[in-house]
């Protein structure tokens, strides 16, 4: 696979680690409890079809991605700095 | 022999080559296959079942008969393809898959039994007594299956893998592609034109066709000649493009040697990984054949093959003076006709089951008839042809027989897009291709010579045009497309076996045994009988499979269903895949600052993890490690021992929010560290189990060093930058891993401070100056920037002394030298173990992923003031109620060692999983104990000292009392490391 | 019609008239008992057992496409009972009893042959990991013994031993471990379970639940409405589609897992071999063929293929293991998708929904637990109990804390 990095262009998936589903990065506020961080541990909506997922770039420049892809047909539809993202959405 | 004139062979330069022990000679240019041919050579092989004998069926990479054991020796191959194997002086080849010889294989008994060994008769079967399958059928099944076998000896060659990219990879090098190449390669985009076969023309090298009223091979030759003079073009021949991956990723392997009688200074292959931003898939077409009684004789074999080898090869498939008869069901068998009569081959008859058939030549032509069985066990005598109602045996040396072809969809199907069925070209064509592919030529039906180079030009026009290439119509040459009409025909009625699948041995009579059994669809129908799952995966017999299932259930094909293809479209050697990272280059290796000078003092090493560590460094007059290593430990307790402690992770943490950030991702609260000082750390997982331990050092305000195990190295770092760039953007905090920028070695052992007061510049070590838990950023040996932690692993007082890493071995040397007369020590992993088990402390065992901070006696470092990464869900009730506890094991008798695995138990209990009380997770011999000491979990651990247990190693039938004690057998008041 | 020998021989010189089909292909009924969704090895499994065991015989498996043609029909065949955690290792030597007869009670020749396992290791810790957990597989009566490195040699002399990068030190085997030929588990389920009067509905995708006041009655499925006192989910690979249906979020992931077989080859390696230093392991099939596996592709995906470097990576390892394996061609490559669950073990329960039951989260290691899995899974169908070897897999054990984590790398599922 190839994954377009929004600093370096297309690089190899090979460079990079892969974490999951990028709900990962809305942690519940510790007062939310332990039911909210039980959901945010383990419960994935895991979709066949569009997903964003946490990719790092641990063999190129160490930044997280935040990658939209389809799991039914490995096509990527685009990506972005996890930074970026986290702090648009929040 | 029964060579022919003309064809693509260099008659100048014979090559001498043996088969099963005889020696031939064939030409420079000649396939194994072609050779054999060439020599009269017609039984090649025994079939996978029943051991029918066979003869060579293809001319290509289909082959299902013709499977030899190639070369001798570490470098035997099995199951080798005598049609896609070069010829080459020497060349040794074995057929294989028989008892006996090949003319009398003692197998050969399965054929007569073969009532009995119908579709899926073993499932049927076998079942008593039961202790009868791994003793008696088993082995004996084993021993008549498999094909070819290994030499059991190590891949001698060597083999690479590489990188390639270009705009337009184009698979297969015949009319279609070459077209394509050409429109591509002038139009200036990088283009990589791929062909399994040794040199490029495909069919156009088979056939009498003639391009611009020349042969066709003028054509291919001045082509190649063109696009080997573009730079922006990459020829590979004998490259075959196996499997199409995501995003336009392609592997192929290039045999690079395999024509060669040894590679010499070669890899033997490469492994190519092509990275394409478009494809154009020219894969050409496999025939298929029409199934009957008792068509699997050696001398019968397709029709376009038997072209190929005639054109091509110049060899005809039988003694001059012997006929040929076609078999066909449409016009193309009667190009075989024409081509042989032309090189003077006598054709006894064209056996066309139209009964409208046109006649192309002056040939005999039977329409309307089919061949209905055959004559010649290890080779053809006779068919019988059935006619208007009439059988009458014909004597001929072989048959042609042309069924249609199939168009090769494979790799347009590895990404699951399934073939539809298309009625006019009675085949299934791609379909969904995978992003970036166009299909063109014989693979997508259009398998005349004109139509296929028209398409191929479209296809990289249409591919090139995605990419802005201004790819513009180049002028093809005059072609014609030979007449492809044809009446559908999947096989012929009878009641003998008609094979379908011939090197698994699948007839028609298996698939309409399958249809009563109720496995109709097409995957069931596969795996009951084993059609498509030989080496050949089917491709000459699944679409003829598919055609009788349908003609059974009385359903059309589509209805019927189809079947994709995976990787790989033909078979690739293990070793290539492998590349060449065998033996110790499996995985790159990782040295510590030290290892040269560690090697130079005779230490064994041992891998951790990606690193090789020192394990121990024996001295003369040890003959067992376990005096080494307690010499070790015994000089850091007593004086003074170095270890490098380099692999430790290391990362760097700076910003004006570093102490709040590693608040959030340690359990324990490190924002109050003072400057100067160090903590020792827990960090959690997100689920609340401990996740890594180390150290926390505040060099200055806004500067932390975080350490980590070793084995966690890489995963903390990445959590870190995790927590960094995901959990809070918006902290002023930056990470870097500085792992290998910092050799560090661990100063041990009472005599430390003496030993470090020689080398520090004017730096005051006293314990009032630089206490337990100090660090600091300063100079050693005049003028090298250092730091200095003073943490302790071992119980001792200790430091640990930090360098650039290019000056850790001078560092290591420096100390050994300055520390002479105080008995200075270079101590090893072992006694690092040693020393950490003494003293209570965990390490990989303990921090397997698996305990958590309470375990380890440490629940009441995770914070309760603040939120870090962890600390909610360490509460949960599972966690909480966990009363296993890190506890010291004595061992009763002293001189016994506790083996690490033992499950513990009551003293007295019944043993099973329910009454375990725990595990030991390390033991070793303590030379401070003097006895055997371990570490473990125990159920309320720390609510049983004194207590003696069981440890239970039923796995080596053995059992132990061991004394419950604290972990600390070492100073557990902790006197020592503070003095 | 029973299968033996004998009847082999008869039809044999009967011209094979008299064969049977292996199972009906029936129209569903307007409602069943229990409706099972998965004509998979665990689907199949559990309507055998729920009709065998506990005399439900009014049942319906619903397959969407043929059956079989799940994860039962792309692994590795692999049969063993070597788990280390007291919620796995008791279920999986159940299992392995299970299949010590299960040619007999099914009267089908799946093909069980305890050929043996052998995990290898390279360094003391991992000896020491392995000997708690040989200890646990003999406290669960599963046996295994430790083979030192002058055993392996002799067993396995073509193993790479002197020039590796992690020098093989030893080995656990479990001798009763071995390999099974996986189509033939679905299939001798299947007409089990169909000579017991289960409907086995080929080409039927399920399409939603019909959930009345918290009850479930039915699904709704592409050949009509079916009701249903009990539904089972048996469709690992896919349960968080299935699931979402019902409106669940499951604690699971989906990803492929690669697996590889050779061309035929006469016998070469013995049992099973796994490669601990390497993303490696092997057995050899009846045919001949090496059926070879690793590491999980590593990314969520529901494609049923992989890619190359994984490929790669599982032949560097297979490579540096036994170089004599290298002038053998691999034949055929596939990909399956896994319920990979976040402590990698998997789930049979109920769930909040009354009637509706799932069985997921097998991550790889699904084929082996086959007729333990719908063992256990029929019995809690048709008891509302769990087995009393998979009390352990609970949904709620995830919220509660009571994981089973095998490898303890926490709730990542791509690294179980």
């Amino acid at each position: 696979m190839l994954i377009p990095h929004p600093l370096l262009g297309l690089r190899d998936a090979q460079e990079f680690t892969y974490l999951g589903d990028a709900s990962l990065m809305s942690r519940p506020a510790p007062e939310a409890g332990e039911a909210a961080f039980c959901d945010y541990v383990f419960l994935r909506d895991n979709p066949a079809g569009v997903h964003r997922e946490l990719w790092f770039h641990e063999q190129g420049d160490r930044s997280w991605l935040v990658v939209t892809r389809d799991t039914v047909t490995h096509e990527i539809l685009g990506a972005e700095l996890a930074s970026d993202y986290a702090r648009s959405s929040s | 022999m029964s060579r022919l004139s003309g064809g693509l062979i260099d008659r100048d330069t014979p090559l001498n080559f043996h088969f099963n022990g005889r020696s031939y000679q064939g030409y420079a240019g000649d396939t194994l296959a072609s050779a054999l041919i060439a020599n009269g050579v017609r039984l090649v092989g025994r079939s996978f079942k029943y051991h029918r004998p066979r003869g060579i069926f293809t001319a290509g990479s289909e082959e299902p008969n013709a499977l030899v054991t190639l070369r001798e020796g570490a470098r035997a191959e099995p199951n080798t393809r005598a049609t896609m194997t070069e010829l080459f002086d020497g060349l040794v080849a074995r057929s294989q898959n028989h008892i006996g010889s090949l003319e009398h294989d003692l197998l050969a008994v399965n054929d007569l039994l073969s009532p009995f060994l119908a579709a899926g008769f073993y499932y049927k079967t076998f079942m008593w007594p039961r202790a009868f399958w791994e003793k008696l059928y088993e082995p004996a099944i084993r021993r008549a299956a498999g094909l070819g076998a290994l030499s059991m000896e190590p891949d001698p060659d060597a083999y690479d893998k590489g990188f390639l990219h270009c705009d337009l990879l184009v698979i297969g090098g015949g009319a279609a592609g070459l077209a394509a190449a050409l429109t591509a390669g002038r139009a200036g985009a990088r283009v990589i034109l791929a062909d399994e076969d040794s040199r490029f023309g495909g069919r156009l090298l088979a056939e009498s066709d003639t391009l611009n009223g020349a042969p066709a091979v003028d054509w291919v030759a001045a082509v190649c000649a063109e696009l080997d003079q573009m730079p922006n073009v990459r020829l590979m021949s004998r490259t075959t493009v196996f499997g199409a991956y995501d995003h336009g990723i392609y592997g192929a392997v290039e045999r690079v040697a395999d024509h060669l009688p040894t590679p010499g200074a070669c890899v033997r292959q490469t492994l190519w990984r092509i990275t394409a931003r478009r494809t154009v898939l020219a894969a050409g077409a496999t025939e298929r054949h029409i199934p009957f009684a008792d068509n699997d004789r050696p001398g019968i074999m397709l029709a376009g093959a038997m072209r190929a080898y005639a054109n091509r090869w110049a060899v005809s498939p039988v003694p001059a003076g012997d006929k040929v008869a076609i078999f066909t069901n449409g016009d193309d068998g009667h190009r075989t006709a024409l081509d042989l009569i032309a090189k003077g081959v006598r054709v006894s008859h064209v056996i066309d089951t139209r009964t409208d058939a046109p006649r192309f030549g002056d040939y005999d032509l039977l329409s309307g008839a089919t061949v209905t069985g055959s004559r010649g066990r290890k080779g053809l005598r006779a068919i019988r042809v059935a006619q208007d109602g009439r059988e009458t045996w014909h004597i001929v040396g072989a048959l042609a027989v042309a069924g249609g072809w199939n168009p090769n969809v494979h790799l347009a199907s590895h990404h699951r897009g399934r073939p539809v069925w298309d009625e006019s070209a009675l085949a299934f064509l791609p379909h969904n291709p995978p992003m970036g592919m166009v299909p063109a030529g014989a693979c997508v039906g259009k398998g005349g010579t004109a139509e296929a180079l028209a398409d191929g030009m479209r296809a990289a026009c249409a591919a090139l045009a995605e990419l802005d290439f201004s790819a513009k119509p180049i002028s093809l040459p005059e072609a014609q497309n030979a007449s492809a009409a044809q009446a559908p025909y999947w096989h012929v009625p009878g009641t003998r076996r008609a094979w379908v699948d011939f090197q698994n041995d699948v007839t028609v009579k298996d698939i309409a045994l399958a249809h009563k059994e109720n496995m109709r669809s097409v995957e069931h129908l596969k795996r009951w009988t084993t059609l498509g799952m030989a080496t050949d995966q089917g491709k000459t017999s699944n679409v003829s499979a598919l055609a009788v299932m349908a003609e059974i259930t009385g359903a059309t094909i589509p209805e019927t269903g189809t079947t994709i293809f995976r990787p790989p479209y033909t078979g690739v050697a293990l070793s290539v895949l492998g590349g060449g990272d065998t033996g110790e280059h499996f995985r790159p290796k990782r040295l510590t600052p030290t290892h040269g000078w560690a090697k130079a003092q005779g230490a064994e090493f041992v891998e951790v993890g990606p690193w090789m560590r020192a394990q121990y460094f024996s001295r003369d007059g040890e003959t067992h490690w376990r005096q080494s290593v307690d010499r070790e430990v015994l000089a850091v307790r007593r004086d003074v021992g170095l270890c490098d402690v380099t692999t430790l992770g290391k990362i760097d943490v700076q910003g004006t929010d570093a102490g709040e950030f590693l608040n959030r991702v340690y359990a324990n609260m490190m924002g109050t560290l003072k400057v100067g000082m160090v903590r020792y750390g827990l960090m959690l997982r997100e689920d609340g189990h401990l996740f890594d331990d180390g150290t926390c050092a505040r060099l200055a305000e806004d500067h932390y060093v975080v350490t980590s195990t070793t084995a966690n190295a890489g995963a903390v770092y990445r959590n870190m930058e995790f927590a960094r760039q995901c959990l809070w953007p918006d902290l002023d905090v930056q990470l870097i891993s500085t792992t290998d920028a910092w050799a560090q070695i661990a100063v041990a052992g009472p005599k430390s401070r003496a030993l470090l007061q020689r080398i520090v510049d004017g730096f005051d070590l006293s314990n009032e100056a630089f206490p337990f838990m100090a660090c600091a950023e300063l100079t050693i040996c005049k003028g090298l920037r250092a730091r200095l932690f003073r943490i302790s692993f071992s119980g001792e007082l200790a430091y640990e002394v930090a360098v650039p890493a290019r000056y850790g071995q001078a560092l290591m040397a420096r100390l050994m030298e300055a520390g002479a007369d105080l008995g200075v020590t270079p101590y090893g992993t072992e006694a690092l173990g040693v020393l950490r088990t003494e003293k209570g402390h965990a390490a990989g065992a303990e921090l397997n992923g698996q305990t958590t901070a309470q375990m380890l006696g440490l629940g009441r470092m995770v914070s309760a003031k603040k939120d870090s990464i962890g600390a909610i869900m360490s509460r949960r009730e599972g966690l909480a109620q966990d009363r296993r506890r890190l506890v010291g094991l004595k061992s009763c008798t002293p001189e016994v060692q506790i083996p690490a695995g033992a499950h513990l138990f009551t003293k007295g209990a019944t043993q099973s999983l329910k009454t375990d009380q725990g595990w030991v997770t390390s033991a070793c011999y303590s030379p401070h104990v003097g006895g055997y000491i371990a570490l473990g979990f125990v159920e309320n651990g720390d609510r049983r000292m004194g207590e003696i247990l069981t440890a239970a190693n039923p796995l080596e039938g053995q059992s132990f009392e061991v004394e419950v004690t604290s972990a600390h057998f070492v100073d557990p008041e902790g006197g020592r490391l503070r003095d | 019609m029973k299968f033996s020998g004998f009847k082999v021989m008869q039809q044999a010189l009967t011209g094979h008239r008299g064969w049977a089909p292996l199972w009906r292909n029936p129209e569903p009924k307007p409602a069943y008992d229990v409706v099972i969704i998965g004509g998979g090895g665990h689907g199949l499994a559990t309507a055998y057992y729920l009709a065998s065991n506990f005399g439900i015989t009014n049942v319906a498996v619903l397959e969407k496409g043929w059956l079989g043609s799940g994860n039962i029909g792309r692994n590795t065949t692999i049969i063993r009972s070597n788990y280390l955690l007291p919620g796995n290792q008791p279920f999986y030597e159940f299992s392995m009893k299970l299949w010590e007869s299960q040619e007999q009670d099914l009267n089908f020749n799946s093909m069980v042959s305890q050929r043996s396992i052998i995990n290898l290791f390279h360094t003391d810790g991992q000896r020491d990991a392995y000997r708690r957990r040989g200890n646990a597989m003999h406290l669960s009566g599963a046996g295994g013994e430790m083979l030192s490195q002058e055993a392996l040699r002799e067993k396995l002399p073509f193993l790479n031993f002197d020039n590796a990068r992690f020098p093989i030190k030893g080995g656990l085997i479990q001798s009763r471990a071995g390999t099974a030929r996986h189509d033939g588990v679905a299939w001798g389920y299947a007409r089990a379970a169909d000579q017991r009067g289960v409907d086995l509905i080929q080409n039927c995708e399920v399409t939603g639940f019909r959930i009345e006041g918290g009850q479930v009655t039915g699904v709704e499925t592409t050949r009509g409405v079916i009701g249903a006192g009990k539904v089972g989910v048996a469709v690992a690979g896919s349960s968080s589609r299935v699931m979402e249906i019902a409106g669940m979020r499951l604690p699971i992931e989906s990803h492929v897992l690669q697996a590889f077989v050779s061309e035929g080859l006469k016998p070469t390696i013995p049992g099973v071999i796994t490669f601990g230093a390497g993303h490696f392991y092997v057995s050899q099939s009846d045919k001949g063929g090496l059926v070879f596996g690793g590491d999980i592709d590593g990314y969520n995906s529901y494609a049923q293929r992989g890619n190359l470097p994984v490929v790669e990576d599982v032949l560097e390892g297979g490579m540096a293991l036994m170089p004599m394996i290298g002038r053998a061609r691999l034949l055929r490559a596939w990909g399956g998708v896994m319920d990979m669950s976040m402590d990698g073990s998997p789930i049979i329960d109920r769930t909040h929904i009354d009637g509706l039951y799932l069985n997921g989260g097998w991550c790889y290691g699904g084929f082996k637990a086959t007729p333990a899995s719908g063992y256990a899974f029929a019995h809690l169908l048709a008891t509302d109990t769990p087995h009393e070897t998979a009390t352990a897999f609970r949904l709620d054990r995830f919220a509660r804390g009571y994981v089973i984590d095998e490898k303890g790398v926490g709730a990542q599922p791509n690294l179980h």
